[in-house]
């Protein structure tokens, strides 16, 4: 008798335990709270180079996070890429006239969108479009513009 | 031209030895909804299966995580980059290490342990004697047991990733002094939840099924000698090795 209750015991508790770790992992050492955020709403905003911008990037105001890229798709009239913010629902009143930029952190870092505010009293809601943007500035390019302008310098002289 | 015969046995061998584990499976599959009638005896095997296994499980999770953070720390820091560590300890440990250490470990453990005691049922004739009194030795012994290890196989992951992930901790942030906040942080926004978290459960679910299948497998269709026991218990640990790094392999492939 005592026997069957120690093995009740130990089988409950690793049982227990278990579900215990997964559910700890899965809430404390994963990006679950970039889920499930019912309250937030969804904005676009269309870039002509997305450059590396990923899904589940992060959309920041002044350094602070207050949504997430859920979208990304090229349009198929413009070949624009077509970006689908969601924003958190605490952020509700954001100007209309805010500009969305692609930008890097640190140098060889992730790219994220940067939102910096107009000054319009509208504001931005559930499937408006934003837009002024500013593209993803690609490497490459910049050092190939930086190249020829040397050139042509030194061509003049 | 012997070489060639030889190769064609093997891989016939090998072929035959699928087959009938499939046609196994399938045999336990068909008798699950009967035996889950008798929960009483599935969780005396969980814990024989899982809990028995438990310590070693911890045990062995703490010492590969510390072992990350501290090859983790080095490596990283000659990039000036130790705030990813974390980043680093939890991916290698949710995608790959958690899932094929535990599952190796889980055949050591478990696999050999299950084998021995089928094989020595059917070699002392409990076996025979069941089938004797029309009890369905598959279903009375062999479902309970397989049942077990495909409930086990994902909460001894999660057990072994979270204190795993808890020894990384330790010694990137206790010993190594990596910051607390950017070890945290870094965690939260790079590893994803269903991409990282739900494909490793999915894998160690797949993991306890092979393993489990092997086990029984070698033990109810054991030799009923003792060297015949003897010889299953080794096949259960070499075939169960191989499985599960080729599935791993697989399932990285399709899943990332």
């Amino acid at each position: 008798m005592k026997q069957t209750r120690t093995v009740e015991i130990v089988t409950g508790f690793f049982i227990i335990l278990g579900f215990i770790a997964l559910y700890v992992i899965a809430t404390r050492a994963t990006n679950i709270r970039a889920y499930g955020d019912s309250n937030g709403y969804n904005v676009t905003a269309s870039f002509t180079n997305v450059g590396g911008l990923k899904v589940r990037a992060p959309v920041t105001m002044s350094g602070v996070a207050v949504g997430r890229v859920t979208d990304i798709r090229l349009d198929p009239k413009s070949f624009n890429a077509i970006v689908t913010i969601q924003v958190n629902g605490a952020y509700r009143e954001i100007p209309d006239d805010t500009t969305a930029s692609i930008l890097t952190s640190g140098l060889l870092g992730e790219q994220y969108i940067g939102l910096s505010p107009g000054g319009s009293d509208t504001f931005l809601k559930q499937g408006s479009q934003i837009t002024y943007t500013q593209s993803a500035i690609v490497l490459e390019n910049l050092i190939g513009k930086f190249l020829s302008s040397g050139k042509a310098t030194s061509g003049g002289k | 031209m012997r070489l060639l015969r030889e190769a064609y046995y093997i891989v016939l061998e090998f072929l035959e030895m699928l087959g009938a584990c499939v046609l196994f499976l399938m045999r336990l599959i068909r008798l699950i909804p009967q035996s889950l009638l008798r929960p009483r005896l599935i969780f005396q095997q969980i814990f024989s299966v899982g809990g028995m296994s438990l310590v070693l499980i911890m045990v062995s999770g703490l010492f590969i995580g510390m072992v990350l953070g501290l090859q983790g720390y080095n490596t990283l820091n000659k990039f000036a980059a130790t705030s990813a560590l974390g980043t680093l300890v939890v991916l290698s440990l949710l995608r790959e290490l958690g899932p094929v250490v535990t599952a190796l470990l889980f055949a050591g453990r478990a696999g050999t342990a299950l084998t021995s005691e089928i094989g020595l049922m059917r070699a002392t004739e409990q076996i025979a004697g069941m089938e004797m009194m029309a009890v369905d030795p598959v279903r009375r012994i062999v479902v309970p047991r397989f049942l077990a290890g495909v409930i086990s196989m994902p909460l001894l992951v999660g057990i072994f990733n979270a204190i795993g992930i808890l020894g990384g901790f330790l010694v990137g942030v206790g010993l190594m002094k990596v910051d607390i906040g950017a070890f945290w942080s870094q965690i939260h926004s790079t590893v994803d939840l269903h991409e990282d978290f739900m494909s490793g459960v999915l894998k160690s679910f797949v993991f306890g099924i092979a393993t489990t299948l092997i086990a029984v497998f070698e033990g109810y269709y054991a030799q009923p000698t003792a060297e015949g026991v003897s010889r299953a218990t080794t096949r259960t640990v070499v075939n169960s090795a191989l499985a599960v790094l080729a599935l791993d392999y697989l399932l990285t492939a399709f899943m990332f």
